[in-house]
């Protein structure tokens, strides 16, 4: 397949096909640890990361693998992938970590993934895997970071706190306090919030969808000024 | 809601939803009068806030939603869940905290599952909930009863819900609360101890809930509700309690008495668990419905973390409701069975 349109692959990692919140892939990290920005983008950028060499090295070695091997073989790399990502997270980056916790190595069940091995990276050539990898990535990252936002500021009333985890101690200084003396508003930072907001965020992209939608229906649809219409006498005007 | 007489004459006065939401509200007015004499204007503001707020939630629900304002307002529906919160909240919160538990069970609880009749759980108290677990310090901070501190008036009344900064206000744990925190007592030294406490249940409360129970009574005798849910809920928290309790010590979680005249339980088997949409809807269903939710107040206040239970109980089991129904589907007259042969 050379034919592969990365205009078209931009479109469904980041929207159409939105790993997070169109395919509800890897809900569990999804829910479990975007209770503020930083886990978020610690573990958005950890997942695309392991999507990138996973699609990389799955796409390399997809004429050598036989059909019947091949979901071990995908795995194998995974875990490889995963503890690489989770070596270089220890060293760089250890209090975040030590937050993210269990959900590095989780990263491995991560049906994105696994999906985007299977779905794109083993029927198609090196460079388009890579590009695929990355955007959806990069999707599955922003629903991530944007849920991240929105938990944080709904339970903390401030956005960015503890940046210095991840960017270093000049981050520290980043924490954006949005409401002043705020009651944090622990149901959103709690388990159900998660669930609450994840579903607010499908609910607005369905709207959207529909809308364009629509509107779409609507400029396709328009009649040619005078034509007839089909068993109707008369002529639109 | 239109309950058929089966014996002649089959005319009958049409019970339409907006009666019987006036009637709910007519049978909370004992418990709201007797619980503003113990613990002042607070319960009233709380509702009075809430009753606004509701009416417009709804009104943006319904105004998003495309539908008609005049005919589903006219339910009082909102203001029954309103109503049914500022009863259930603490007396003097802050205005926000009223302010998110009705959000939460106007907005969430019932108009994203479809308005009145499609909501799987109570509204009021998903709200509630909401507000126990996010914020559990104001959640659990209730003004002391009459007898026990003294009362604010009206003015620091609506001072506490709408300036709460400047609101300097004296709270005390509940009963509830201080059984659970205490569990090496005899129950007489905690009465002793705490002037929380009355003669039966919590000083107050007692009242409030033989109130509430006597507005429920009144509704049975309306026939807004049956007797099934109510009672079995009932029965089965006394029972429950006769079982543990031992007679004397605090660790063996109090008397039956005490469990009934305590906390929500009158109010919530009365106004809460009669809830004719979220709650299961034949006889044997209601039964079974009201008894577990009775089994579950008394396991979550004795052994779990929260002081009180009415409210997860009654959600729990409204996620059970569809699956009791499922299975306790009354024979149709004139047909076998299933698998049977009569």
């Amino acid at each position: 397949m050379s034919d592969v349109s990365y205009r078209e692959l931009s479109l469904n990692g980041l929207w159409k096909n939105n790993p997070a919140i169109v395919q509800l892939l890897g809900l569990c990290p999804l829910l479990a640890v975007t209770g503020s920005v930083v886990n978020a983008i610690g573990l958005g950028i950890a997942t695309t990361l392991v999507l990138v060499t996973s699609n990389t090295c799955v796409s390399i070695i997809r004429n050598i693998v036989s059909d019947a091997v091949r979901l071990p073989a995908f795995v194998m790399i995974i875990a490889s992938a995963v503890t690489c990502i989770e070596l270089l997270m220890q060293a760089f980056a250890y209090e975040l970590y030590q937050i993210l916790g269990i959900f590095l190595p989780l990263i491995t069940t991560n049906c994105v993934i696994l999906g985007r091995a299977e779905a794109f990276a083993c029927k198609n050539s090196l460079l388009p895997s890579v590009y695929d990898g990355l955007i959806m990535g990069a999707g599955f990252g922003a629903v991530l970071v944007l849920l991240g936002g929105l938990r944080e500021l709904a339970g903390t009333g401030a956005l960015f706190a503890d940046m210095d985890l991840l960017f270093g101690p000049a981050a520290a200084s980043w924490k954006l306090v949005v409401f002043e003396d705020y009651q944090s508003f622990l149901l959103a930072i709690l388990p159900p919030g998660a669930f609450i907001f994840t579903g607010l965020m499908i609910a607005v992209k369905n709207i959207i969808d529909a809308r364009i939608q629509a509107r779409l229906d609507a400029m396709k649809d328009k009649p040619v000024k005078g034509s007839k219409r089909v068993r109707v006498t008369g002529t639109i005007s | 809601m239109s309950l058929m007489r089966i014996t002649s004459p089959h005319a009958h006065g049409p019970s339409r939803t907006s009666r019987v939401m006036q009637q709910v509200l007519l049978a909370t007015l004992p418990g709201v009068i007797v619980l503003t004499h113990f613990f002042g204007f607070g319960t009233l503001v709380n509702i009075f806030w809430a009753g606004i707020l509701a009416v417009a939630f709804e009104a943006l629900a319904l105004k998003l939603r495309k539908r008609p304002l005049g005919f589903y307002l006219g339910d009082y529906s909102a203001l029954v869940t309103a109503v049914l919160l500022g009863i259930a909240l603490p007396p003097y919160s802050p205005w926000w905290l009223i302010a998110v538990g009705i959000a939460s069970a106007i907005l969430l609880a019932k108009h994203l599952y479809g308005g009145l009749g499609y909501n799987p759980f109570n509204p009021a108290m998903v709200g509630y909930v909401v507000l126990l677990i996010s914020f559990p310090v104001q959640m659990t901070s209730w003004a002391p009863p009459r007898g026990a501190g003294e009362l604010p008036g009206l003015i620091d009344a609506l001072q506490a819900c709408f300036l709460p900064a400047s609101f300097d206000g004296v709270t005390m744990a509940t009963p509830l609360d201080l059984l659970k925190q205490n569990d090496s007592l005899l129950m007489e030294d905690l009465w002793q101890a705490n002037p929380q406490f009355g003669r039966w249940g919590g000083l107050g409360w007692e009242w409030a809930s033989i109130a509430f129970l006597a507005g429920g009574l009144w509704l049975l005798y309306q026939r807004v509700f049956t007797w099934h849910a109510p009672l079995s809920m009932l029965a089965t928290l006394t029972l429950m309690a006769a079982l543990f309790y031992d007679g004397g010590s605090s660790a063996s979680g109090g008397s039956p008495l005490f469990h009934l005249l305590s906390g929500a339980t009158m109010f919530g088997a009365f106004f809460i668990v009669t809830d004719p949409v979220s709650s299961a809807v034949s006889v044997r269903g209601r039964l079974i419905y009201g008894a577990l939710i009775g089994l579950l107040v008394y396991l979550i206040r004795i052994f779990g973390n929260y002081p009180d239970a009415v409210a997860f109980a009654v959600l729990i089991m409204n996620l059970a409701a569809p699956f009791i129904d499922q299975y306790t589907q009354p024979r149709t007259y004139g047909h076998a069975r299933q698998g049977g042969d009569r």
